[in-house]
């Protein structure tokens, strides 16, 4: 774990869809899908993004256009730097032997995309299936289009796949066929109809929350949920733990440390 | 274990050990204080609360370094009406709580103390010692005899809590500020705040990584400088001192408790050793004393002393 920033060159970029942008850069590192890095950028701020790529000693980070950060970072050009400090937190079990479903909503896809190349090693992947679904507002906005094997798609607006949320689609297909585990990343209301849907199912979920962050090492309390530190008891928690989370799908807390309504 | 009683009677506050969650850390929200509370804290701090929200400074605002770790968060905190919502029910919690108050001028204080009046804290913390915030602390005066006196004071005439003033390392007469706030009707010295503050400066990027730049000092670095400050204040006040300054161990504490500590406050320690290092640290002073022959933690403070 690197726990002050060390300073990465961007030496690749690529557009994702509308608004989203992958910066690539070398970096050595042990890192468990849904664990995240702090990205620093000198002078301005430092965010949680989660590693979305790493592959061939590069590490990538899918960026959405959403502030004054990721509109900075945006802008970066293949050449410069960015401090990263961790990876952070704890991430997915890994079950490869079981059937499973990854469901993304937005950026949330991100977190999600390394663990579905963990899950699915190899092209014949004889122990277990993973199905993705990705839910987007729009056609423009879907990632990683062809990235993996099975993928379902759903906008609200109906213009790529299913036209509908991504809990409609899960509920159709649970219909159909039968997951151990569903994996799961987006806005948290979202996330907390995709748990409820599943429990009907006795289907274990894990879930990647998403909080301000600040030291990202456990010790300031900003990322609190229900006593649960999302950056280092989190930010992956199953069903279970979950059930004991009373904020979860409820509760955000602010920039200045404030519970308030989702 | 045989019985070793490590119950610290803090200005008439009956804590079951003598390890109390510092301010600043985990304290902004009752959950998080309630879970400190059950990895074996005595009692807990919540983060700073002023008058009004804060979002502190941006980030990099935490970072950890060889000897400890160097912050400038900034006061990052919802406002006192918020954090009186917060901190309902305290008895919940299940160890007493302490309200950590922050001001940029007495009145600041008064209506703080009085916002949190209407739930169940057990004192009252003032730090007038933090140096990397406009507006509080050393950047704003109140590390001075006289504002020590002063903060202290007002403060004294709108709560029958104990108070516990929060100096600096940094000053060298100490002593002096904790008898000003001794005059004044503190209860309790908590002794010390981080140090500096000190910069890290990332070589690559050429720059200081914090935001604020310059961040308070925590964590072994300050343990020497924090003991000898315990030390020095043993000799000159009379009433109970709180060590706190990069206590992580049971030998730690044992070091700050003999120093003249009566309890010991850990901050940077969640961070090295875990949030259950409450109750390692507890675990690691009772078997020490069982190992050299003590019973009680009472009996040892102030044992460095001639």
């Amino acid at each position: 774990m690197i726990e002050q920033p060390v300073t990465v060159k961007i030496c690749d970029s690529l557009e994702e869809s509308q608004g989203v942008k992958t910066f690539f850069f070398k970096l050595d590192l042990n890192f468990e899908p849904g664990q995240f890095l702090m990205v620093w950028i000198p002078l301005l701020d430092e965010k949680p993004f989660t590693i979305s790529y790493i592959q061939k000693g590069l590490v990538g980070i899918s960026v959405l256009k959403r502030g004054m950060f990721t509109n900075i970072l945006h802008s970066k050009k293949v050449g410069d730097i960015l401090g990263i400090r961790g990876p952070y937190g704890r991430g997915f079990s890994l079950k490869p032997d079981s059937n499973s479903c990854v469901v993304g909503g937005g950026i949330g896809m991100a977190s999600l995309a390394t663990l579905v190349d963990r899950l699915n090693p190899l092209p014949d992947n004889q122990r277990g299936h993973v199905t993705v679904i990705q839910g987007a507002r729009t056609a423009a906005e879907i990632i990683y289009q062809k990235r993996f094997r099975d993928m379902k798609l759903c906008t609200e607006d109906g213009t790529a796949g299913f036209k509908g949320t991504t809990v409609d689609l899960l509920k159709d297909l649970l219909k159909k066929q039968r997951f151990q585990r569903v994996y799961t990343c987006g806005s948290e209301k979202m996330l907390h109809k995709v748990v409820e849907l599943c429990r009907g199912y006795g289907i274990e979920c894990e879930v990647s929350l998403e909080r301000y962050i600040k030291c990202g090492f456990g010790i300031c309390g900003q990322c609190d949920c229900s006593g649960q530190r999302i950056c280092i008891d989190g930010p992956i928690f199953n069903t279970e733990e979950l059930s004991r989370m009373e904020d979860f799908g409820k509760i955000t807390i602010t920039e200045t440390g404030e519970r308030v309504i989702h | 274990m045989s019985k070793i009683n490590l119950s610290v009677n803090l200005c008439n506050i009956q804590l079951t050990n003598p390890t109390i969650l510092a301010s600043g850390i985990l304290g902004t929200t009752k959950a998080l204080l309630k879970r400190v509370a059950e990895n074996g804290a005595g009692a807990v701090t919540i983060k700073s609360v002023s008058v009004e929200p804060r979002e502190g400074h941006k980030n990099p605002t935490v970072i950890t370094f060889e000897a400890g770790m160097l912050n400038a968060v900034g006061y990052s905190n919802p406002g006192v009406d918020a954090a009186s919502r917060e901190f309902t029910n305290l008895q919940d919690v299940g160890v007493p709580v302490i309200a950590s108050v922050i001001g940029t001028q007495k009145e600041d204080f008064v209506r703080v103390v009085e916002g949190l009046s209407t739930q169940r804290f057990s004192a009252i913390e003032i730090p007038l010692s933090c140096p990397h915030t406009p507006g509080f602390g050393l950047l704003a005066g109140q590390g001075t005899p006289q504002a020590t006196f002063d903060i202290t004071s007002t403060v004294r005439k709108v709560t029958k809590l104990p108070i516990f003033v929060k100096l600096s390392p940094n000053i060298p007469e100490i002593c002096t500020i904790a008898k000003a706030a001794e005059d004044a009707g503190a209860d309790a010295i908590t002794a010390v705040n981080s140090m500096g503050p000190g910069m890290i400066i990332n070589i690559e990027a050429q720059k200081p990584i914090l935001s604020f730049k310059v961040g308070g000092v925590t964590g072994d670095a300050l343990r020497p400088i924090a003991v000898r400050c315990v030390y020095d204040l043993y000799k000159a006040i009379k009433i109970p001192i709180i060590g706190v300054g990069g206590i992580s161990t049971g030998r730690h504490a044992i070091e700050m408790v003999m120093a003249g500590a009566s309890a010991v406050g850990i901050g940077t320690g969640v961070y090295s050793r875990g949030i259950d290092v409450f109750r390692k640290v507890c675990e690691e002073i009772c078997l020490w004393m069982q190992e050299n022959g003590f019973d009680s933690i009472k009996s040892i403070v102030g044992a460095a002393h001639d």
